[in-house]
């Protein structure tokens, strides 16, 4: 059996009896088809109404982290992708770009990782390629997936829908991701006990549909965290916001950390947290929704200005400090 | 992290110590913060908004990371391209651009082996880990980080760990603040000091500064209740008439400093003169390895490695970053600032750093500044 061989070979990905094994013994079983019978596309059913479209590559270091790895990740990622518009995923795509050396045990991990992400979501990878690289040109497993979803609302999700005096929201608190990755990475010599936050997002984001609420502008707080993504969306609604520094939920690790080391964690990334744009007078009902998922849920400012202001306990406002793509720990 | 802060962070106290400089200040003054660490708190926490009209705030040349010369950088990445080569720094070094205007990072992108460490004693894991390979720290910084690499370089002499080495750049602080008091264009009446380098230092090095040219100079720590407790004392010495050196920040430094970093400093380092970027030439205002550690300067390792600038140690002529290391000009003063130089693609070292005094006007500073 090839996928007994103890790491993942080229000829794996060759097309040949390898390959055959690889797909036969590991890959159907996990992910269908039912009949084993494959071809060479995915023929869906199709209903009337809108659908979304997303595609997203997924690298991470190291595969496995505390809370998550990289095929839950690629799962997730993609279904959160589909949620931000208000659409709920079913069906998705699945490519593995492995390594040559990949220990074999390694991949089924992840495999039957994907497995268990696809069912938690309830939506079925339903095509994919398996391809391999030579050792050294690849990091471990590369994953990409796609996904199509179902848009059954009539909103206009999205920068555009934007209003001043919008209430900004945050599913949760901020920054665990980053720090949990960080941490596992081994590399500048702190511990902590921190997950990732990775999770999906498509069931807070139908119940606050299902409310009947006004969303307005939806994002998931991917790299870059908070700071990145209300300076996209700042600048894609030509509005400014004033966020109110103290209501930004960051767990005490997650600012210890950053603390220590002197990174932002409005910046850094997080995996299962969204912030939110609804007009202010339903916030409250939203707030209480997304609270009975993560009990740290805020709302944390409006839209207002020009700007991206924080304002800080000290009633001082400055300009949220948007990250320059790589975190670097500080000097002193 | 939250409640061991909280009371340096408090609203009531920073408001009562910024009325307090309001009530007291009676005539314009002149004080410059010497570490970009400060620079950086005043802004990021927005206390620059609470000073009065009379009090100008110059920001001063302590962010390690903006002095190191360019020359330095260009060796360390004439290293780190070295096939056999493993080159360490701190984070936001790599993010600096050399004479040529590549950094670090630019040349990790295009192959080389260079490392983030968050201390220098993770180093002599990566030499053991790597016997094939030759490891280099390079070393930037004032006091407050000297004893670490005084300790690496202790640690992998007394090991004897042959494949370690050290590209030194450390600078001092009381030179360069000399340097700035002796300057004929020198506006600086008074100094809040960096309470980290105190902490190593202590405050006795000062001592003579405040005394000969009559200058406060007030030890802060980084917290806004810090920072404005500082300046109250500063301002009051200066409305008496009075230049003492004064610890704002006794919590953590003390007049001695840390006996033990100072004794490491002392054995393995010397003081040589030492350019800073963008400022110049000061005596004794660097440290490098004194016999037996120079045996393990990078440098001597690797004598054939001549970096090859690609053109002179001059910032670009729109840049004014000495003039702004020197508190002589504001960021904003810069007709570059902004437009033709950021964060991403900075002309000078200030605007590098996340210390460095044009990247926190840049970061930190927006439209309702100027409203």
């Amino acid at each position: 059996m090839s996928s007994d061989l103890p790491t993942v070979q080229l000829g794996h990905g060759g097309g040949g009896s390898l390959s055959h094994d690889l797909i036969r013994q590991l890959l159907v079983p996990a992910f269908g088809p039912a009949d084993g019978v494959l071809h060479d596309a995915a023929v869906l059913p199709a209903e009337a109404g809108p659908l979304a479209f997303s595609t997203d590559a997924y690298v991470v270091r190291p595969l496995l982290f505390p809370g998550g790895d990289i095929g839950s990740l690629a799962v997730f990622g993609t279904v959160n992708d589909l949620a931000m518009v208000g659409a709920s995923a079913f069906a998705l795509s699945l490519s593995l770009i492995l390594e040559e050396g990949l220990p074999m045990a390694t991949l089924h991990q992840v495999v039957a990782s994907i497995r268990l992400a696809a069912q938690r979501c309830a939506v079925p990878v339903v095509t994919g390629d398996t391809k391999v690289v030579e050792r050294g040109k690849g990091d471990g497993i590369f994953i990409s997936t796609a996904g199509i979803g179902r848009v059954e609302h009539g909103l206009a999700i999205g920068p555009a829908a934007v209003r001043p005096g919008d209430a900004i929201l945050v599913s949760g608190d901020l920054g665990r991701h980053g720090v949990a990755i960080l941490a596992a990475r081994q590399e500048l010599g702190f511990r902590t006990d921190l997950h990732s936050d990775l999770a999906p997002l498509h069931e807070p984001v139908q119940a606050l549909l299902e409310e009947g609420l006004e969303l307005h502008c939806l994002r998931d707080l991917t790299r870059g965290g908070l700071a990145s993504a209300l300076h996209e969306l700042s600048a894609g609604a030509r509005l400014g916001m004033l966020l109110q520094e103290t209501a930004i939920p960051v767990a005490a690790e997650v600012e210890g950390a950053c603390e220590l080391l002197g990174l932002d964690p409005l910046a850094m990334a997080n995996e299962g947290r969204f912030v939110l744009f609804l007009p202010a007078d339903q916030a409250g009902r939203a707030l209480d929704l997304l609270r009975r998922f993560q009990p740290a849920a805020a709302i944390i400012g409006t839209v207002a200005g020009e700007a991206v202001l924080l304002q800080n306990s000290l009633g001082l406002r400055r300009r949220l400090e948007l990250g320059q793509g790589e975190q670097l720990p500080r000097i002193c | 992290m939250r409640s061991l802060l909280a009371p340096y962070r408090q609203a009531s106290t920073v408001h009562r110590l910024a009325e307090a400089l309001k009530r007291e200040i009676t005539r314009p003054w002149t004080v410059m913060e010497v570490c970009g660490g400060q620079t950086h708190a005043f802004l990021r926490h927005g206390l620059d908004q609470l000073l009065p009209a009379e009090l100008s705030l110059i920001h001063g040349p302590g962010c390690p990371v903006c002095v190191t010369p360019a020359a330095s950088i260009d060796l360390a990445m004439a290293l780190a391209v070295r096939p056999e080569l493993i080159l360490c720094s701190y984070g936001d070094m790599l993010r600096v651009p050399g004479s040529g205007g590549r950094t670090l990072l630019d040349v990790r992108a295009a192959g080389a082996d260079v490392r983030v460490v968050a201390s220098p004693l993770d180093v002599p894991l990566i030499a053991r880990s790597h016997p094939g390979h030759q490891v280099v720290f390079f070393a930037v910084g004032f006091e407050t980080t000297a004893p670490a690499t005084a300790l690496l370089a202790d640690q992998a002499w007394q090991s004897k760990l042959g494949n370690l080495s050290l590209l030194v750049c450390h600078v001092r602080v009381p030179p360069a603040m000399e340097a700035l008091l002796t300057a004929p264009e020198c506006r600086v009446q008074g100094f809040l000091a960096a309470g980290h380098v105190c902490t190593v230092m202590g405050t006795d090095e000062y001592e003579p500064i405040a005394a000969r040219h009559r200058v406060p100079i007030v030890v802060t720590g980084f917290e806004p209740v810090d920072l404005l407790d500082g300046l109250l004392r500063c301002v009051r010495q200066l409305e008496q008439g009075v230049h003492r050196v004064e610890n704002a920040y006794g919590r953590v430094g003390s007049q001695a400093g840390n006996a033990s970093a100072r004794m490491l400093i002392e054995r393995v380092f010397q003081r040589v003169d030492r350019q800073w970027r963008g400022l110049g030439s000061f005596p004794a205002s660097g440290l490098c390895l004194r016999p037996p550690y120079d045996a393990l300067d990078a440098e001597r390792r690797f004598p054939q490695t001549a970096p090859t600038p690609d053109r002179p140690d001059s910032p670009s002529s729109a840049c004014i970053s000495g003039a702004v290391l020197q508190g002589l000009a504001r960021p904003t003063d810069c007709t570059a600032f902004r437009g033709r130089c950021r964060p991403e693609h900075p002309l000078g070292a200030p605007m590098v750093s996340a210390e460095g005094a044009c990247a926190a006007y840049f970061r930190y500073q927006g439209d309702h500044h100027v409203q």
